[in-house]
């Protein structure tokens, strides 16, 4: 890895890690399939790691499937053993009290985010899954990009058309191990004639790919939020990564908006974070202040996390806070109105430049 | 592939991955395999089974053209027999390890050279590589992993790829495969679990290819801007729309000198490009009259093959001649409308003069960003 440091740990801390870590080992594990539509193969390859578990001589069931399924679906469904779905009040639910007497070591649920019907014990089936989990059975289910909650404001933009059933972002945070099943969209078409019949084919092919690059995107952080975990968990503190974050300074003389708005942008194409720090008070006099706040709220407004910087050096303080977020572009105006003091110890611009390793920095004209 | 009419050129699927063992030759077979039961023609260009019984089972009764005998140094080593592939005809070819290089003395230096003249012919390619090897990526995979990748893919050969597909794997059952030795015999699998198969590089290599591959289907989806998609546009700026877009069209120019770091500056400037739609220029600047600073033999054949290295990314290269290095590349870049200037970070060796450039290059300027690109350390000084 990058740079790392050993972390300095406290006894507390300690000792609620190691509790933390048996709570861990008596649930189960969960591991989520995610795929961007219908008939990417989701239901397929839950099954089939399914049947690979079972020949390796796991105890699996199925708990949930859902009604249409293909020939190769079928297929590995006669290899498994099946917990019929309940019949209540007209809808279907997982069997749980059967599941949990029977105790297998690996539950397959398919559509994770399904709506239980009225008087069922929970709302939804992934909190069937998650009394599964505590129960201490492992789950292994999927996952369609359009039913996560945090995500269907995204999804209905580009589909136009709303869910009723949802699964909560920190479940699939929580995952063990998330796999994101890719295919070109055609396939998708294909094999399911998309997802809903009433959209025109040659339409949705583009909305596809738009909820496909979504899905890869939210797997992507979602993996990053897991490097995170990992990294904290083996007291090691990564400094660099393949996230692009990028820090904008801003400082009094600076064109902020300009600075703010390039950021943005730059972020939005990496799919990346955007950061904006300026220096407190001693730094900018109390109209340059004034001038300043509308630029923060553009700068909250384009989702970036606004800091005010503590300590009279500017460059160490930007250094110390690139380097605990991992930023990887520092954005900073240009110093026009050098003084022969700033001059003679190197200006802030300089000075960040070269003492900015592994971090790029771009001067922008002020 | 489902065009009535036959292409003048075969279409490219990549199937892209992070490592060995998370199952892109099975996915590009399986594919093989469901292409042939719909009838359509299709054989084995080259594969690579590396003893895998899941491999070798899901290739059985696909036609596999035999590959070609070369014999190197004393040595026979086996390789794709492209001309067979041409005389045969197929209309798929499937085509492991896009990245490998081919043995010294080959007709092209890299397999997916050859890929090309199969595509010429009009034949469909499906291949399987790493995110690793991909070129601009080069310096961020020597950072996660400590390793050099010698094989690479320049970036302007997958934005060719018709489809990049993902083929995912979590690193943990990715482990699971190589500690079962699903992957590799025992004593090559003790060894990669050592060495690049560490769970933290895995996952930030796992990042980096669902990165790309987002990548990669936003650049191949038909509308515009797909920006809508993930966050709120910025309040539009005064002036007219057609304006602020041409304001927003970026213009990079990299500057290339002999010094290594400029491979640096290249494959950044070239990534950035991608990621802006900027356009992408690289320059060095001959210094005329300069006697002191003229380059030695090995200089310029270093900065030779940096310019060449440029072209390869297909950057346009351009030598200016000038008595002041600053002055000649920032005047050429505010003549060539460019936006942002890539500069690499100083080189300690000459560390004054660097630093001296940097700050004369963004005091000159004006209008253009200059960015100072990271050197990216395996492993730094504890300072």
């Amino acid at each position: 890895m990058p740079e790392t440091y050993a972390l300095r740990r406290d006894p507390e801390q300690l000792l609620r890690e190691v509790e933390a870590q048996e709570a861990y080992e008596r649930r189960g594990r969960l591991k989520i399939f995610l795929g961007y539509a219908s008939g990417v193969g989701k239901s397929y390859r839950m099954l089939d790691e399914g049947r690979r578990r079972h020949t390796r001589g796991e105890d699996v069931v199925v708990g949930a499937m859902q009604a249409v399924t293909s020939v190769e679906v079928q297929k590995i469904l006669q290899t498994l053993e099946v917990i019929p779905l309940q019949r209540l009040n007209g809808g279907e639910r997982m069997d749980i009290d059967l599941i949990l007497s029977r105790r297998p070591q690996v539950c397959l649920v398919d559509g994770l985010a399904y709506n239980n019907p009225p008087g069922s014990r929970h709302a939804e089936r992934w909190q069937d899954a998650e009394e599964l989990l505590e129960a201490g059975i492992s789950v292994i289910g999927t996952v369609n990009l359009q039913y996560i909650e945090e995500y269907q404001e995204q999804v209905e933009h580009v589909t136009g058309s709303k869910t009723t059933e949802t699964i909560p972002l920190g479940f699939v945070n929580n995952a063990d191990e998330i796999e994101v099943v890719d295919a070109p969209p055609e396939e998708c078409i294909e094999r399911f004639g998309c997802n809903d019949p009433k959209r025109g084919t040659a339409a949705s092919q583009e909305q596809l790919s738009q909820l496909r690059e979504i899905a890869l995107v939210l797997a992507a952080e979602v993996v990053d939020r897991q490097l995170e975990a990992y990294v904290r968990r083996h007291g090691l503190e990564q400094l660099w990564g393949v996230h692009e974050r990028i820090l904008v300074v801003l400082t009094p003389r600076a064109n902020s908006t300009h600075m703010i708005e390039s950021g943005g942008r730059n972020a939005r194409r990496f799919r990346g974070d955007l950061f904006v720090v300026h220096p407190g008070d001693p730094y900018f006099t109390p109209e340059e202040k004034a001038r300043l706040e509308p630029n923060l709220a553009l700068a909250s407004r384009l989702g970036a996390e606004v800091e005010a910087l503590d300590g009279s050096d500017l460059v160490t303080s930007v250094l110390q806070f690139a380097r605990t977020r991992g930023i990887t572009q520092i954005f900073i105006a240009r110093n026009t109105a050098e003084t022969w003091w700033e001059r003679l110890r190197g200006g802030d611009v300089d000075r960040l430049i070269s003492e900015a390793e592994g971090i790029d920095v771009r001067v922008f004209p002020s | 592939m489902n065009q009535s009419a036959i292409p003048s050129r075969g279409s490219l699927k990549i199937y892209l991955g992070y490592a060995a063992g998370i199952g892109k030759t099975f996915k590009m077979l399986e594919e093989g395999q469901k292409l042939k039961r719909e009838g359509v023609d299709v054989v084995i260009g080259y594969f690579e089974p590396h003893g895998r019984k899941d491999t070798m089972v899901v290739a059985e009764g696909l036609e596999l053209i035999p590959r070609r005998k070369i014999e190197y140094r004393g040595a026979v080593f086996e390789d794709m027999d492209t001309e067979a592939i041409l005389r045969r005809a197929p209309r798929v070819c499937l085509v492991d390890e896009f990245a490998h290089s081919n043995v010294p003395g080959s007709e092209r230096a890299k397999r997916w050279e050859d890929a090309q003249i199969v595509l010429d012919a009009g034949i469909s390619v499906l291949t399987t590589m790493n995110v690793q090897h991909i070129e601009s990526l080069n310096d961020q995979v020597w950072h996660i992993s400590g390793i050099r990748m010698r094989e690479t893919v320049p970036d302007w050969v997958i934005r060719q790829a018709d489809e990049v597909v993902m083929v995912d794997l979590p690193p943990g059952a990715l482990l699971n495969r190589l500690r079962r030795g699903a992957v590799y015999p025992p004593e090559k699998a003790s060894k990669a679990l050592e060495n690049f198969f560490k769970e933290s590089t895995l996952v930030v290599l796992r990042e980096l290819a669902l990165r790309q591959t987002a990548y990669e289907v936003d650049v191949r989806t038909p509308s515009p801007e797909t920006e809508t998609a993930s966050s709120p546009e910025p309040a539009p700026p005064a002036g007219s729309q057609p304006l602020a877009t041409a304001a927003n069209h970026d213009r990079i120019l990299i500057y290339v000198t002999h010094d290594p770091l400029s491979a640096i500056a290249i494959r950044r400037g070239r990534r950035v490009a991608d990621y802006l739609h900027a356009d992408c220029f690289a320059v060095a600047v001959r210094q005329n009259g300069g006697g002191h600073s003229s380059l030695t033999t090995v200089e310029r054949e270093a900065l030779d093959k940096h310019l060449d290295f440029a072209r390869n990314l297909h950057i346009e290269t351009r030598v200016l001649e000038g008595e002041n290095i600053a002055e000649t590349l920032v005047n050429f870049a505010l003549q060539r409308q460019i936006t942002q200037i890539f500069l690499a970070r100083n080189n300690s060796r000459s560390g004054v003069f660097r630093k001296d450039f940097v700050r004369q290059v963004v005091h000159l300027a004006r209008d253009i960003q200059v960015t100072i690109v990271a050197e990216r350390h395996r492993t730094s000084e504890p300072r």
